[in-house]
C-alpha cells in the first residue's frame, strides 16, 4: 500500500477486503456440509466479488493510469494488498469460517451503512446496494454463530476455539488508517468502532461465547503487512491470469 | 452428503396479488436456515417477493393409488363445466 493515499487507498483497501474474503469463501465450494450451505457460501462469495469489482473499477478511474479492475486483482503483490488480516485467515472448520464471517459482517454492514451518506456519489450509490447484500450476509453468519455457539457441547467448543483464535484480528476491522482525513471531507462516513463492539458483543453473548481476555490486537493488513496466509491465497487467485496474460474467455 | 437435515417445501409468491406456489424443496436444520437457503436457491432472478417454508413432514398428501376415486368422477359431470350449457340466442356473445 506504499505510496497510495487518500480516497484511492481507501477504495483499494475495501476492494481488497472484499476480494480476499470472496476467495476464501470460494474455497468452500463443493466442500460445505450440505448442498444448500454450499450455495449459500458461494452466494456470499459472489456478492463480495461483485463489490470488489465495483471498487476496483472506481479505483482505476481515481488512479487515472488506465488500469481496469483485473489489474488490481491479478497484478499486484501481497504487500500491495490492503485487506485487514482477518479476511485472509484460513477457513478452518465451518465454525471458524462463520465466526470470521460474523466479525467481518458486523463491521462491513456498519461500514456500508455509514457510506450511504458519503459525499462521494459513486461510493454512496454502491453503499446502498452493498448494505442490502451485507444485511443478508450478517443474518446468515449471525444465525450460524448463535446456532453453533449455543448448540451442542462439540459445536460450542469448536466455535469458542474459533473465536479465541480469530479475536486478535478482529479489532483491525474498525481501525482503518487514514479514514479520519477522509471523514473531514465527508467522503468516508462517521466512525462505527463502538457500534461494532456493541453489536459483536451482543451476538457473542447470545451465542454463549466468551470474548478472550487481554488479547493483543494483531494489525497491519490495511497497510500491506500481512500474515503468511495471504501469499498462497494470491498465488492461486492470480495463477491463471499470470500464466496467460491478456487471455480472455 | 444428503439426508442429514430435514426437508422443507418451498412456496414462492411471484407478485403482489398472486398466491404462493410450490417451487421445490431444500434441506435445512431449522426454519430460518430453510428460508435463507430458499432465498439463495429460488429467488436468484427476482422470482419472488415472499417465501414460505413448510416442514415436508407436515404436508398431508393424497395417495396416488386413490387417484381414480378422488379425481375420476369429475369426468362425467359435464354440468360442472360452463361449456356444457347452451347459451340462449339472446345472449349472443359472452
Amino acid at each position: 500500500m506504499n505510496g497510495t493515499s487518500g480516497l484511492l487507498a481507501h477504495v483499494l483497501r475495501q476492494g481488497d477486503r472484499a476480494l480476499v474474503l470472496a476467495q476464501r469463501l470460494g474455497e468452500w465450494v463443493a466442500h460445505a456440509p450440505e448442498l444448500e450451505e454450499d450455495m449459500a457460501v458461494a452466494n456470499l462469495s459472489l456478492d463480495l466479488l461483485g463489490q470488489a469489482r465495483h471498487l476496483y473499477s472506481y479505483a482505476g478511474e481515481l488512479e487515472g493510469q488506465g488500469h481496469e479492475e483485473d489489474y488490481f486483482a491479478y497484478w499486484r503483490s501481497a504487500d500491495q494488498f490492503g485487506n485487514p488480516l482477518l479476511v485472509e485467515q484460513p477457513n478452518g472448520d465451518f465454525a471458524h469460517t462463520m465466526v470470521r464471517q460474523l466479525l467481518h459482517d458486523h463491521a462491513a454492514l456498519l461500514y456500508w451503512e455509514s457510506m450511504t451518506v458519503s459525499t462521494d456519489s459513486r461510493l454512496a450509490a454502491l453503499a446502498v446496494r452493498a448494505s442490502n447484500e451485507t444485511r443478508f450476509h450478517l443474518r446468515h453468519s449471525h444465525g450460524w454463530v448463535v446456532r453453533l455457539g449455543d448448540g451442542t457441547e462439540e459445536s460450542h467448543r469448536r466455535t469458542q476455539n474459533a473465536l479465541t483464535a480469530l479475536w486478535p484480528y478482529a479489532e483491525e476491522l474498525v481501525t482503518c488508517p487514514d479514514d479520519d482525513e477522509l471523514r473531514e471531507t465527508g467522503q468516508v462516513g462517521p466512525p462505527f468502532a463502538d457500534a461494532w463492539r456493541t453489536a459483536v458483543a451482543e451476538t457473542l453473548a447470545e451465542a454463549t461465547l466468551i470474548i478472550p481476555d487481554g488479547a493483543v490486537p494483531i494489525t497491519g493488513g490495511w497497510s500491506g503487512t500481512h500474515t503468511e496466509h495471504l501469499v498462497p491465497l494470491l498465488d492461486e487467485l492470480q495463477s491463471v491470469a499470470r500464466a496467460h496474460p491478456g487471455a480472455s474467455w | 452428503m444428503t439426508g442429514g437435515w430435514p426437508r422443507w417445501e418451498v412456496f414462492l409468491r411471484a407478485r403482489r396479488g398472486l398466491s404462493h406456489g410450490h417451487v421445490g424443496s431444500v434441506h435445512a436444520a431449522d426454519g430460518e436456515t430453510a428460508l435463507q437457503a430458499a432465498r439463495d436457491l429460488f429467488t436468484r432472478r427476482q422470482e419472488g417477493i415472499s417465501i414460505w417454508v413448510v416442514p415436508s413432514g407436515q404436508v398431508v398428501a393424497s395417495d396416488p393409488a386413490d387417484q381414480d376415486s378422488l379425481f375420476e368422477p369429475a369426468d362425467d359431470k359435464g354440468f360442472r363445466f360452463p361449456t356444457s350449457f347452451e347459451l340462449p340466442s339472446e345472449v349472443d356473445q359472452m
